[in-house]
């Protein structure tokens, strides 16, 4: 069980896909302006990532060895074309806020990576597990770089006014630096920092 | 099974990409109506706020009831055509395929404390795909009263701002015909002198940097679809002076 534990704690910290394996770092500059995109972004990675690890790890005896990269891109496509269809219905607004980039989590290579690297060798909970395991560790970064972009950026979580006006008033100015992309480059960089710093086993010896 | 065979290779590939097909077009079949269900509202939300009307999505509809009183399907002679049913058949996409004498030009005429506005759909090409909106026109035909632009694939941060408040806002109060009523058109110019666009005659507005070939797009659509409208411009003109005229006769009676 604890065997299990790991694959969904480790993706969180110490094998973080974006602070320790840098994948997946093009979404995370482009939609981390705003919290509401960021959390919406995650789920649907997380929604993307069980299910293809699921089904790619359902068909792994099946799946001829020569295809099977061809496979697991039509698993994951089909699936992004399915969240993106559904979040065409009933998610209108964010669908158009977030537009390619949901058709570019096909691209990110922390999906492709795991299946390829995971889903392909392991039983069905255990891929489950590391699918959300490492979408978690995805997002959580995502929430959190949107997180001070939009205070920062715009004074505003969740598109609702955080900053009091009294501060405003002292002189305090919105950075516009931070809503562009290369802040949310920094701010990764800097949670990079703060992680390593805390956590010694990342430092490379020598 | 030999896994490595080609014809168990083929056989699966085969089966999958059936199996795919069917799910995504089950799918899509089965949200189709709520997702048109959005975009028909949006384009209700989209033409409302050229009147400066905003609101959100699910309120749209009743102030669309509310405020555009006539739907109109302007011929290229400047004659009215009763028989269509503007907003729900003619997507603009498809009549700008057909040559100009046998399209229908949609106009909505939305009536505000009593002021009336003309709003038109304008389409047009930007730099990788369709660039489309509505324009709104004052009581005099020639005054904008707001714009709204939006886009299938313009760059992000460059094309795509046409949609940004403060691109659309220097359309405001600019007009489209000059002195001698010609139709001038609003030119998105790299070239404006009037950055701060306080000159609301000289038929431009400041451009994006770097957003050139979206701004020409946007300087097109608009004059070539203000050009169809013409005819039936002068025919509102003409039967409003006539009007005036009659009223005054009254007067003098």
């Amino acid at each position: 069980m604890s065997k299990n534990k790991v694959l969904l704690t480790d993706p969180l910290d110490d094998n973080n896909p974006i602070t320790v394996q840098v994948l997946g770092i093009c979404s995370a500059l482009a939609i981390t302006v705003q919290l509401k995109a960021a959390i919406v972004m995650s789920l649907s990675v997380i929604a993307v990532m069980a299910a293809s690890n699921v089904i790619i790890s359902i068909l792994r005896d099946l799946i001829p060895n020569r295809i099977r990269i061809i496979v697991q891109l039509v698993v994951v496509a089909s699936m992004v074309v399915l969240v993106d269809q559904v979040l065409r219905a009933y998610a209108y607004d964010v669908s158009k806020e977030l537009s390619i980039f949901i058709g570019l989590i096909i691209t990110n290579c922390i999906v492709m990576g795991r299946l390829e690297a995971f889903a392909l060798g392991n039983g069905v909970w255990r891929s489950f597990l590391d699918g959300v395991g490492n979408a978690f560790g995805y997002a959580w970064i995502l929430i959190l770089v949107a997180f001070f972009r939009e205070l920062l950026g715009s004074g505003k979580l969740l598109g609702i006014q955080a900053i009091p006006d009294f501060i405003y008033e002292m002189g305090y100015v919105d950075n516009g630096l931070m809503l562009l992309s290369p802040m949310a480059l920094i701010t990764v960089g800097l949670i990079i920092w703060v992680q390593r710093s805390r956590n010694r086993k990342l430092i490379e010896q020598g | 099974m030999n896994r490595d065979s080609n014809v168990y290779t083929f056989t699966f590939a085969t089966l999958m990409v059936f199996v795919v097909a069917t799910v995504l077009a089950y799918t899509s079949f089965s949200l189709k109506d709520l997702q048109n269900e959005n975009v028909r509202k949006e384009k209700m939300q989209n033409i409302l706020s050229t009147v400066g009307i905003k609101t959100d999505r699910d309120g749209a509809e009743k102030l669309f009831d509310q405020y555009i009183k006539e739907q109109l399907a302007v011929q290229s002679d400047g004659s009215i055509d009763n028989s269509v049913n503007v907003f729900k058949d003619v997507k603009l996409a498809l009549e700008l395929k057909k040559s100009s004498d046998t399209q229908d030009f949609p106009l909505y005429v939305a009536e505000i404390d009593s002021e009336k506005f003309y709003i038109i759909p304008i389409r047009g090409n930007g730099l990788w795909n369709a660039i489309f909106g509505y324009i709104s026109l004052k009581e005099d035909l020639n005054t904008i009263k707001g714009v709204v632009f939006d886009h299938v694939g313009e760059t992000a941060g460059l094309g795509a701002e046409i949609t940004q408040d403060w691109f659309i806002e220097r359309f405001i109060d600019e007009k489209l015909f000059d002195a001698n009523s010609n139709l001038m058109g609003i030119t998105v110019s790299k070239t404006n002198n009037d950055p701060s666009n306080l000159d609301k005659t000289d038929h431009e507005v400041d451009a994006i940097s770097g957003a050139t070939i979206t701004g020409d797009g946007v300087t097109d659509m608009i004059k070539e679809r203000i050009t169809h409208y013409v005819p039936y411009f002068e025919f509102i003109k003409s039967s409003n002076s006539i009007a005036v005229v009659s009223n005054n006769n009254l007067n003098l009676n």
